[in-house]
């Protein structure tokens, strides 16, 4: 139960400085953020944030009401649960010779991702799933050594009922 | 109707029926100073920015209004930030409008530019830069519903200049919605009804009440309710006043200098029920053993209070007011029968407390800052709006001055900000013009904002200053005394000044008192003096406030004199 790993999905107002309110709660209370995307939704006047935190669950309990307590957050979700989807994307840039060219493009193909930019030495491969796919990508990545990567954060919806 | 920022800024300030601004202009706000003579608006000119937000801050808990006030950008606005973040932590009402550079000049370091809003972020309940002239009325509306709903708070609106004078068109009053902030009023019935069945088995329950009871203007319920229940009363320093300090059923204050019986009350307990409190942790002593025997209901308007610090066994998210009248109708329509009879051992057992512990001080040949306070008390009869400096001034102010009535103490509790007395006295008395209103400060304190004096002077408000003179930083040389083996490290302010000479600067009243049989006098011709005044009681040095609970220890494991 300790310090579990929990999304937290909320509808905020599309305006300047709303970022740096949640940011700044998460800082200012010494709570912790592992990630955090944010992005417009269909009607522009609202985003949805995307946060990934670690907490123990009366540190969770505050961490949800500090939030909705904000003049600018219009909803929040718990979407940690099996009852939504969860997906992130990264970008890896891997070296790529002559000697491993194929393996990784087998890899590639194993995992379902794609190479979205080839050069004389590198690859750079777009990957989208769950935290555990794209870890394993990235273990499997490793040794041919990874020049850079960047990764969006989790984000994540609610199924729908039926 | 098309009108420019300033002139809305007024028509909404007229909406939202404000009288009274506490400020300072400068370039940034010249355009809305301009406009505001024209307006029935009183302004008091302060010396500082920080005492304008105090003085917004003792108006507002004097009157139940918000308070407002009004600076110019850059270091107007910094010098805001003390007294919001005061207003912040004992939720109190303010709108604080700030001038800023025009809007093509935000970001470019200009001249007596500053990021208020992102500075005041994590002290504000909300705050806006308003950069349209066609927001500003909707913006200046929502600053003040969000201040004065819910758990109040302070709303800072950055103003920049040329929206002052674009001319934008004015709608009268609309209300205002915002959709993602609902305040819940309305606790609970099912919830409270449980409160109702564990008051009936409770053999030792307790009140405890804070800042949200005077804030919600639900003393008289409360004191219905207490009364009818027989249920003994204490309080947070934000909650004194919203019980009768001269009811029998009154435990006096609770914490780190709570009374003796107040703090075993709590710990004895199987019932404590909290309303608008947050378990501050100089209330609470070391966490696990507070209310160790207790079942804990909390009622509190702000989810965030609930279960923050201290585990509760029934959590109740609403407004003391609408939750005390529920309970007195429970109450009244269930009656309690015999339950109030059923607390007499509990009832004697406090009176044991009160009678062998008693709040007490050591006599000597020096006067003792608190027989300065129980002399005010008697010679005021109770009756003045009291206001305090931060530290062993305070502690005494709410250990010895009995409280009958809400809206008397006016003090800085949660940020605990030395120099918020005298300019909250101003204010309280700007609110209160005929009533006496006394600062009780220290000589450390009082130092903190003392120029406001020249702002008493301006408006010829009678505030009296009552100051404890110690040459020391008190509390911070009794926490040396007893947890430093005495090493008194930067807390000696020997120096002076003379207050006496200082008052007379100013054009007001100097009286000092050197002996205790001199107190009484000094005091008469303090109160009696025709307009501000200070009295300056040279009072033993090294006299310490007690009860004491060390920081992080129990709260029944008290230090007494």
């Amino acid at each position: 139960m300790m310090n579990e790993k929990h999304v937290i999905s909320m509808l905020v107002d599309n305006e300047p400085g709303v970022l740096s309110r949640v940011a700044g709660l998460f800082s200012g209370r010494g709570y912790n953020i592992e990630s955090l995307c944010v992005a417009e939704t269909i009607d522009p006047d609202v985003s949805r944030i995307t946060l990934v935190t670690r907490a123990d669950p009366p540190i969770l309990e505050q961490i949800e009401k500090q939030l909705n307590k904000l003049i600018n957050v219009n909803k929040l979700r718990d979407l940690s649960g099996p009852e939504s989807v969860q997906r992130e994307m990264a970008m890896i840039c891997v070296q790529a010779r002559a000697n491993n060219r194929a393996e990784i493009l087998r890899i590639v193909d194993i995992f379902r991702c794609k190479v979205v930019d080839v050069g004389i030495e590198h690859y750079i491969i777009e990957v989208t799933g769950d935290e555990g796919k794209l870890m394993a990508l990235i273990n499997l990545l490793k040794p041919m050594g990874i020049k850079k990567i960047a990764r969006t954060g989790v984000i994540a919806l609610k199924r729908e009922p039926g | 109707m098309k009108l420019t920022g300033a002139e809305i800024l007024m028509k909404v300030l007229h909406e939202e029926s404000v009288d009274t601004i506490f400020g300072f202009p400068g370039g940034a706000v010249i355009d809305i100073y301009d406009e505001l003579v024209n307006t029935e608006i009183n302004h008091y000119l302060v010396r500082h920015e920080q005492g304008a937000v105090h003085a917004a801050d003792g108006y507002a808990r004097a009157s139940g209004k918000v308070g407002v006030c009004l600076v110019t950008s850059g270091p107007g606005a910094t010098n805001t930030v003390t007294g919001i973040a005061t207003a912040y932590m004992d939720s109190i009402p303010l709108v604080i409008f700030t001038g800023q550079v025009p809007t093509h000049l935000i970001g470019n370091d200009a001249f007596q530019e500053v990021d208020i809003v992102g500075i005041s972020r994590p002290c504000t309940k909300h705050n806006y830069l308003v950069k349209r002239a066609s927001d500003l009325a909707r913006i200046i509306r929502e600053a003040f519903y969000i201040a004065r709903s819910g758990r109040p708070g302070p709303v800072l609106v950055d103003l920049p200049k040329d929206i002052m004078i674009t001319k934008a068109t004015y709608q009268t009053a609309v209300k205002p919605k915002i959709k993602s902030y609902r305040p819940h009023y309305e606790p609970n019935k099912r919830q409270l009804g449980k409160v109702i069945d564990l008051i009936k088995k409770a053999k030792r329950p307790v009140l405890f009440i804070g800042g949200g009871v005077i804030l919600s203007k639900s003393s008289k319920d409360l004191t219905e309710f207490a009364r009818r229940s027989q249920i003994p009363v204490t309080a947070s320093l934000m909650g004194m006043g919203a019980f009768p300090g001269t009811d029998p059923l009154w435990l006096g204050m609770l914490g780190m200098h709570g009374t003796y019986r107040a703090n075993m009350a709590i710990g004895a307990s199987d019932l404590l029920i909290s309303m608008g409190v947050r378990f501050d942790d100089r209330v609470t002593g070391k966490l696990d053993t507070f209310a160790p025997k207790a079942k804990i209901v909390h009622i509190d308007i702000d989810p965030t209070s609930i279960q923050k610090n201290i585990p509760v066994t029934i959590p109740i998210v609403g407004d003391c007011l609408h939750a005390l009248k529920s309970l007195n109708e429970m109450a009244e329509k269930n009656n309690l029968g015999d339950v109030p009879r059923s607390r007499k051992s509990w009832l004697s057992q406090i009176d044991e407390w009160r009678s062998t512990r008693p709040l007490a001080y050591k006599t000597t040949k020096a006067i003792k800052p608190q027989f300065v306070i129980e002399k005010l008390y008697e010679l005021t009869e109770g009756k003045a709006i009291i206001t305090t400096e931060v530290g062993q001034n305070q502690m005494w102010a709410a250990q010895y001055y009995h409280f009958d009535k809400p809206d008397h103490f006016i003090t800085s509790g949660g940020l605990g900000t030395m120099g918020f007395g005298l300019p909250a006295a101003i204010g309280a008395q700007v609110a209160h013009p005929d009533q006496t209103v006394v600062d009780i400060a220290g000589d450390g304190s009082i130092q903190m904002n003392i120029q406001e004096m020249a702002t008493a002077m301006q408006y010829c408000l009678p505030v009296k200053v009552v100051i404890l003179n110690n040459q020391y930083l008190g509390m911070v040389r009794q926490w040396q005394e007893l947890f430093y083996e005495k090493r008194y490290a930067c807390t000696c302010m020997k120096s002076g000044p003379d207050f006496v000479k200082l008052a007379k600067a100013y054009g007001a009243g100097g009286f000092r008192a050197t002996r205790p049989d001199q107190v009484v006098d000094v005091l008469k011709k303090g109160l009696s003096y025709d307009g501000a005044a200070i009295m300056d009681f040279r009072v033993e040095k090294e006299e310490s406030v007690y009860p004491m609970v060390p920081a992080g220890a129990p709260i029944t494991e008290m230090l007494l004199v």
